[in-house]
């Protein structure tokens, strides 16, 4: 028997951006919120002291950051035929816990998608007719516009390092040409750029291409966000993503939000509080709180009148589904939604060896440090004839030079012996990489839903991820990596090596923490889970945050867009639902 | 006001769990109305301890010689010398040995390449596939794989690496997949953890260790920046054992 505990105005799972992000607005209106968050309280003067965060095996390879499988994890299987089995080991994507989550090991590259993203579906067909039959991307219900004022009310809580490319309408030299419209200039000027990034530029001004600096949560100048929270100026360590700042120059929640929100009275933060399930009244017309463990094993409830869920992606879509909430996705007959349009990013890469001669100092590097080309993102370009629709940014990041991750060597270097050791010898200091940043369109194969073998620490059934690149994103991968290749060729190295996005995915090596989907928005309840304000259609007491109510991927990070989407969502339970507590979207 | 029931709510949990009963008020933590403070890290970071061990002689043989196929001698020291084996015992013998990290439930199934690892504690898996490895080489050969020639040690960790020899309940690819990884971590990782003695890996490309401020740097494009290499211990010549010389 559960204890129970008194009713809150509002519980928040997980205390990551998303999470941070929601309290902070819903204490702001008086609310009293708790939040549970699996993990433990970290700090930056504590726990990630700059004499201690740089130790890769510590963090990179024995995951102080990141989630613990031996507690949850999630089964994968490449196609129904296949049996999934367990994700025993990180890999491809790396999700965090404790205090701040992921958003506490992330690179910092800060991206809004591109106005015609969130139309996906209606703007694609309109240019370039039918879509493939199992293509189910559709418009997000949401749009640009709508999230512009978001987009900045997060950039201005980092202290986004940038350059506008566009300032409402008028293209400014420098900036993204290709990029929706910005209220406001970025809120501090952009990184320094090493060696590396200035060639990339180069190269892609010379193919006619429109370079512009990446945007950076690492912090450029020292900066005071509008909460009165201070950041200090990054000092190039190359230790960001995989890592913790021991030096407040990362925008993370605990930089930039924490400090306000721990101070609050009607705040409470539970650590080491697991939550197992969402509880709902019999008929499921409303949640009612939630059940968590503690780290001691015992089972408290939770009640609520408003709860959000803002795990990770995978623990959220996993949370509707062992709690029965919404209808499970069945991709046979295509009904259901939750679990529905799985989707991740297509990664690929080409590596440039230069002579001895050439010096790029890989170690001084920044999680998002580097020169970007917007040319061939989302519909910035014609794909009449090229067989797929969406894009990618192209760049070239510095951002470490850690020396286990951190390997280049040219093509036909074996992975061991005397021939690899000095491959790696004599090109540590010569090599860069430049890479494609690609987009996933979802499509009806690819989906979540419960295992029926394997089970986690608290015996719930595990997730089961069936999951498979493409032929869109093949295509689209190809295309993005012979333009990248034609910028190789112009910054001229001695030779290079390409890594297209071939073969099957492989939930293996490390590609990106850029999982989306399973909790879809969208404009009708006959298509998503969420509404346009991130409120469950079914249960409209229940909001969902972060990159599960993406209803594809487009060619960007996603944290940007993540956080703009809470804050449009905390600003409608503020200004519409409070007073009017039901659907903010009548179906 | 919420000081003091701050207080006597974490007063209440450790007196809960000296009584070895529910805490009185809560389990886990809870903070409210105030940036929490906690000066002990947690967890304590790992490090190399000489008197945690795992591996038995034998296995210790056999992993000097195989490190040291993966990274050999040349002008710069080999994975043995620079400690890699000390590095991979240190861990077998901690959480990362004991699966810590990893979902270990069973059943365990082979899978596709795609589906990866799918053996279990890392520990066993080391064991086990060093034992198997072993009995074929000594039924093959007559003698360990220690002793055989390098061109016969390269044959057998390709076939490994291949998945080309059978280890009864191991899997050849999982263990010199994380074989191969464990002796990277030992050799480029942080001292502090038994492997990379003097930071030699580190001197050899040219990587500065555990600094944390390269903005004089920022600017010089194309032209090499040379520094001394720390580990996170602080020291500009750090071995955790005694040096030989």
């Amino acid at each position: 028997m559960a204890r129970i505990m008194p009713r809150k105005d509002v519980v928040i799972v997980g205390l990551g951006w998303t999470g941070s992000i929601v309290a902070q607005e819903l204490t702001e209106e008086g609310l009293d919120v708790v939040a549970l968050e699996r993990g433990v309280w970290r700090a930056t003067s504590e726990d990630f002291a700059v004499t201690n965060a740089q130790d890769e095996v510590r963090y990179r390879y024995r995951h102080e950051l990141f989630e613990s499988l031996s507690r949850q994890t999630l089964t994968f299987r490449n196609n129904m035929n296949e049996i999934a089995l367990p994700m025993r080991q990180l890999g491809s994507f790396l999700p965090g816990t404790n205090v701040g989550g992921s958003g506490v090991h992330w690179n910092g590259q800060t991206w809004r998608f591109l106005p015609s993203d969130f139309v996906a579906r209606s703007h694609n067909e309109e240019r370039y007719g039918a879509l493939p039959e199992d293509m189910t991307i559709q418009d997000w219900g949401v749009t640009y516009d709508d999230l512009e004022p978001h987009f900045t009310k997060f950039e201005f809580l980092c202290g986004i390092a940038g350059k506008a490319g566009n300032i409402k309408g008028e293209l400014q030299p420098g900036g993204n040409p290709f990029e929706g419209w910005r209220s406001t200039e970025y809120p501090t000027p952009p990184m320094k750029m090493v060696y590396g990034p200035t060639l990339f530029a180069k190269a892609s001004e010379e193919l006619g291409y429109h370079p512009f600096p990446g945007p950076s949560a690492n912090m450029s100048q020292a900066y005071t966000n509008p909460l009165g929270v201070s950041m200090a100026p990054c000092t190039y360590c190359g230790f960001c993503e995989k890592f913790a700042c021991g030096n407040y120059s990362k925008a993370t929640a605990e930089t930039t939000i924490l400090p306000v929100l721990m101070e609050k009275d009607n705040f409470t933060l539970r650590t080491e509080s697991m939550v197992l399930r969402v509880l709902t009244d019999k008929q499921k017309t409303r949640a009612t709180g939630v059940e968590y463990i503690t780290a001691e094993g015992e089972l408290v409830e939770q009640p609520a009148d408003i709860v959000i869920l803002a795990a990770y992606i995978t623990h959220n879509v996993h949370l509707m589904l062992v709690s029965g909430i919404g209808q499970p996705y069945n991709p046979r007959t295509g009904e259901g939604l939750v679990g529905k349009n799985y989707a991740y990013q297509t990664m690929s890469g080409v590596t440039l060896f230069y002579d001895d001669d050439t010096w790029f100092n890989p170690f001084v590097g920044a999680g998002a440090l580097g020169m970007c080309v917007d040319d061939f993102n989302g519909d910035n370009f014609d794909h009449t004839g090229l067989g797929f629709i969406g894009g990618g940014y192209l760049a070239q990041w510095q951002t470490n030079g850690r020396p286990i991750e951190s390997q280049p060597t040219p093509e036909g270097t074996p992975k061991w012996g005397a021939q690899y050791k000095k491959a790696v010898r004599e090109n540590y200091q010569h090599s860069i990489s430049i890479g494609a940043h690609g987009a996933q369109m979802s499509y009806r194969q690819n989906y979540l839903d419960l295992d029926p073998t394997y089970r986690d620490a608290y015996g719930r059934p595990l997730l089961r991820m069936t999951f498979d690149f493409t032929e869109n994103d093949y295509n689209m991968s190809n295309f993005l990596t012979d333009r990248l290749v034609d910028i190789a060729k112009v910054m001229n190295p001695k030779s290079y090596k390409v890594s297209r996005r071939e073969g099957p995915y492989s939930i293996v090596p490390y590609q990106t923490t850029h999982n989306t989907g399973g909790h879809i928005m969208g404009a009708s309840p006959a298509d998503s889970v969420t509404n346009r304000f991130n409120q469950s259609w079914d249960l409209p007491n229940l909001f969902l945050m972060g990159a599960g109510n993406f209803p594809q991927n487009p060619g960007y990070n996603p944290t940007g867009t993540v956080a703009a989407l809470a804050y449009h969502s905390a600003q409608a339970i503020r200004e519409q639902y409070l007073s009017n507590p039901g659907p903010l979207v009548q179906a | 006001m919420f000081r003091f029931s701050r207080r006597r709510l974490l007063l209440g949990a450790s007196a809960g769990i000296l009584a070895g009963v529910s805490p009185a008020l809560l389990s886990s933590r809870e903070y409210s109305g105030e940036m929490p403070y906690r000066p002990t890290p947690f967890p304590e970071p790992s490090h190399y301890d000489p008197t945690r061990r795992f591996l038995t002689d034998e296995e210790r043989a056999f992993l000097e010689a195989a490190v040291d196929r993966l990274i050999p001698a040349d002008d710069w020291p080999s994975a043995s010398e620079l400690g890699v084996v000390n590095f991979i015992d240190s861990e077998l013998a901690g959480p990362f040995g004991r699966g810590a990290i990893y979902y270990t439930k069973p059943p365990f199934m082979k899978g596709t390449e795609q589906q990866g690892y799918q053996s279990g504690e890392p520990a066993k898996l080391y064991r086990t596939a060093i034992a198997e490895i072993e009995e074929r080489v000594i039924e093959k050969h007559g003698a360990r794989f220690a002793e055989l020639e390098p061109e016969q040690q390269d044959e057998i960790l390709t076939q490994l690496e291949e998945g080309e020899m059978e280890l009864g309940e191991a899997s050849a690819t999982d263990f010199f997949t994380m074989l191969l990884q464990n002796t990277k971590e030992g050799y480029f990782g942080d001292p502090v953890h038994g492997g990379n003695r003097n930071m030699e890996s580190w001197r050899m490309i040219g990587f500065p260790g555990a600094r944390y401020d390269y903005r004089p740097y920022v600017d010089w494009h194309n032209k090499r920046v040379v520094l001394e290499p720390v580990s996170v211990a602080g020291f500009t010549r750090f071995s955790p054992e005694p040096r030989e010389d």
